[in-house]
């Protein structure tokens, strides 16, 4: 078959990076006519900036970095599209070995609850004594950061003055816990479950405890790129959306972990990248838990790129002061992210598809049907804290984060 | 303050190539150069140092860091925009291309940061350089290891001299649209699974 679509993708070495590196090696890009070229990246910064000068025409990338690339927070600031997200979850908070010991001290369990071991490390803080605990996140601008400061912060703890927040390269977080540079970090897999099982971290919670079913990664789309090769951007779509199909199934997990494992890809044991792909995570002194919720790469729509994902990035970002509120900023948010180019590109395939391109965050106790079709559900998506965060009312939810 | 006077901070784990750009600042007359090789301790050392001008390798993995510093006004009194200006792409590109970023305070006049800007752009081209013709010149080498083997099982099998043993790896390799060295490494593989005690 010949291949009418070249299109050349970045990625950081983590599983999330899934559903491209699928596309490419089960065959989907070829079937939609894609020659896809996989390039790895050392870090979010670089990927950004290959994205910028076109040697990337897409990217895996952080849900909150192409927001902040329109909002010219960062340059060179290449104009981006979402037009998909690459799954919900995904990410967890492991801390090294004493810190745990003190927060199990204070009531923390096992069972990875968000409110009781956010509550015990207050306590934990609360009577800390000489340098403040210093967490590790990925970036200024990803999920990890605001997902870390949503978790301490509806715990009573202020992530700017109770600790310090560093940003760290993924892979080295798990030796900076070891060699007691950081107490704790947030990370995507395979970087927790390295922690506990080689550097002798324990998980103090995890993304989907915080806030079930949230965005994490998303396909970073160069606009003019997307412009001008609309065919070939519809045909990624469709060969990725193929792909979370394939990651969704429970039986193909094991060979999508070899899959990873190859060198050029993640680059390591597929023991490591097993567990966070099954949702079984070593918690630490031995124990798993399971976390049906973890690795999303399909269910609940996992991967619409929610407008209202976008704006909640987007109230983090104001509520950590790196960007003022405005209509205008406000707008950028949203129209970064593109259900519509979602839609078209994959209405032929007769899927279940949300109608709306926004929804009330934290509204759903419980697994819900959508759509006429009844096929889609979405949900559970709460918060911990039992917040809301209702898109068409942006401005009351960060003024409410102000006062809190 | 003149342009020579303009601080610059490399920050490059690979030490030769660090080693060139920091040559290359000094011979173009910034008397203000500082190299850190190492992340430990980053955000102190760059408060410590008060750069104009940061360079950093496209392939560090701890960009990431290196922009969390900059963001942190505590840290960095000063806004850092990248590269030379948010809209030359020409340079934005031709650094890029040759993996590496340039960090740089906002104000900064463009006249005055871009002789660096080029500076670490041709060295690093001429660093990736150098690179390949090392590359080159050991799998050269290796190369040739490899046929000299071929030759002397040939020589040995089937009692040829060396330059009709070469004559052979050559019209076979010809014949099959294939490199010497290739058809080479194929006589010394299979004669290893087939007397895998021998020494050739």
């Amino acid at each position: 078959m010949t291949m009418s679509h070249a299109i050349t993708a970045g990625f950081v070495p983590l599983l999330d990076s899934a559903l491209l590196v699928v596309a490419k090696e089960k065959g989907f890009a070829a079937a939609q006519s894609i020659d896809l070229t996989l390039v790895r990246e050392r870090s979010w910064a670089s990927i950004r900036d290959r994205l910028a000068v076109r040697h990337f025409d897409v990217a895996h990338i952080l849900g909150p970095m192409p927001i902040a690339c329109n909002l010219g927070l960062s340059a060179p600031a290449p104009k981006m599209i979402v037009p998909m997200a690459l799954g919900l979850g995904g990410n967890a908070v492991t801390v090294s070995t004493a810190l745990w010991q003190a927060m199990a001290g204070e009531g923390a369990t096992d069972d990875l609850d968000a409110r009781e071991n956010g509550v015990a490390l207050r306590r934990v803080i609360a009577g800390h004594k000489g340098e403040p605990l210093r967490f590790g996140v990925v970036h200024p601008y990803s999920g990890h950061n605001y997902e870390l400061r949503y978790w301490l912060a509806a715990s009573g703890i202020d992530p700017e003055r109770d600790i310090e927040i560093v940003v760290l390269p993924p892979p080295d977080m798990g030796d900076a816990l070891a060699q007691g540079l950081i107490d704790g970090y947030c990370a995507g897999e395979p970087w927790n479950t390295f922690g506990v099982l080689k550097r002798g971290g324990h998980l103090a919670t995890v993304k989907a405890a915080i806030w079930r079913s949230s965005p994490e990664k998303v396909l970073g789309v160069n606009a003019r790129w997307a412009e001008t090769h609309p065919k070939a951007l519809a045909a990624l779509l469709v060969a990725l959306h193929a792909a979370s199909v394939w990651c969704g199934k429970l039986g193909n997990r094991e060979e999508l972990a070899h899959l990873l494992a190859q060198p050029g890809y993640v680059g390591r044991d597929a023991e490591l990248l097993l567990p966070a792909l099954n949702g079984n995570l070593p918690v630490g002194g031995g124990v798993v838990q399971n976390i049906g919720d973890f690795f999303v790469p399909n269910a609940k729509a996992a991967t619409f790129p929610w407008k209202s994902h976008a704006l909640w990035f987007y109230t983090q970002m104001v509520r950590w002061r790196q960007i003022s509120h405005t209509a205008e900023h406000q707008q950028v948010a949203a129209e970064t992210y593109r259900p519509d180019m979602y839609r078209a590109a994959l209405k032929t395939l007769g899927l279940a598809m949300p109608s709306a391109s926004s929804k009330v965050e934290g509204a759903l106790a419980v697994e819900t049907p959508v759509g006429s079709s009844g096929a889609l559900t979405l949900g559970p998506d709460g918060f911990f804290d039992g917040g809301r965060f209702d898109p068409d009312d942006v401005d009351a939810y960060i003024q409410a984060q102000r006062i809190g | 303050m003149k342009p020579n006077e303009l601080n610059v901070l490399v920050i490059d784990e690979n030490r030769i190539r660090a080693a060139i750009i920091e040559e290359g600042l000094r011979d173009a007359g910034y008397g203000q150069v500082t190299v850190i090789d190492q992340m430990h301790g980053l955000a102190r050392r760059i408060t410590e140092l008060n750069p104009d001008v940061i360079v950093i390798d496209l392939e560090n993995p701890n960009r990431d860091e290196l922009e969390s510093i900059f963001q942190l006004s505590r840290v960095i009194q000063r806004p850092i925009a990248m590269f030379v200006d948010k809209s030359d792409e020409a340079s934005i590109e031709a650094a890029v291309e040759a993996g590496v970023s340039a960090y740089i305070v906002d104000g900064l006049k463009q006249e005055r940061v871009r002789p660096i800007l080029k500076m670490a752009i041709s060295r690093f081209n001429a660093f990736s350089r150098l690179n390949r013709e090392l590359e080159e010149t050991r799998s050269e080498l290796e190369n040739r290891k490899v046929i000299d083997r071929a030759k002397g099982l040939l020589m040995r099998s089937r009692g040829l001299s060396e330059e009709e043993a070469y004559a052979l790896l050559r019209r076979t390799a010809m014949n099959q649209n294939r490199k010497i060295v290739e058809i080479a490494q194929s006589l010394v593989t299979a004669a290893s699974l087939l007397d895998p005690g021998a020494k050739e």
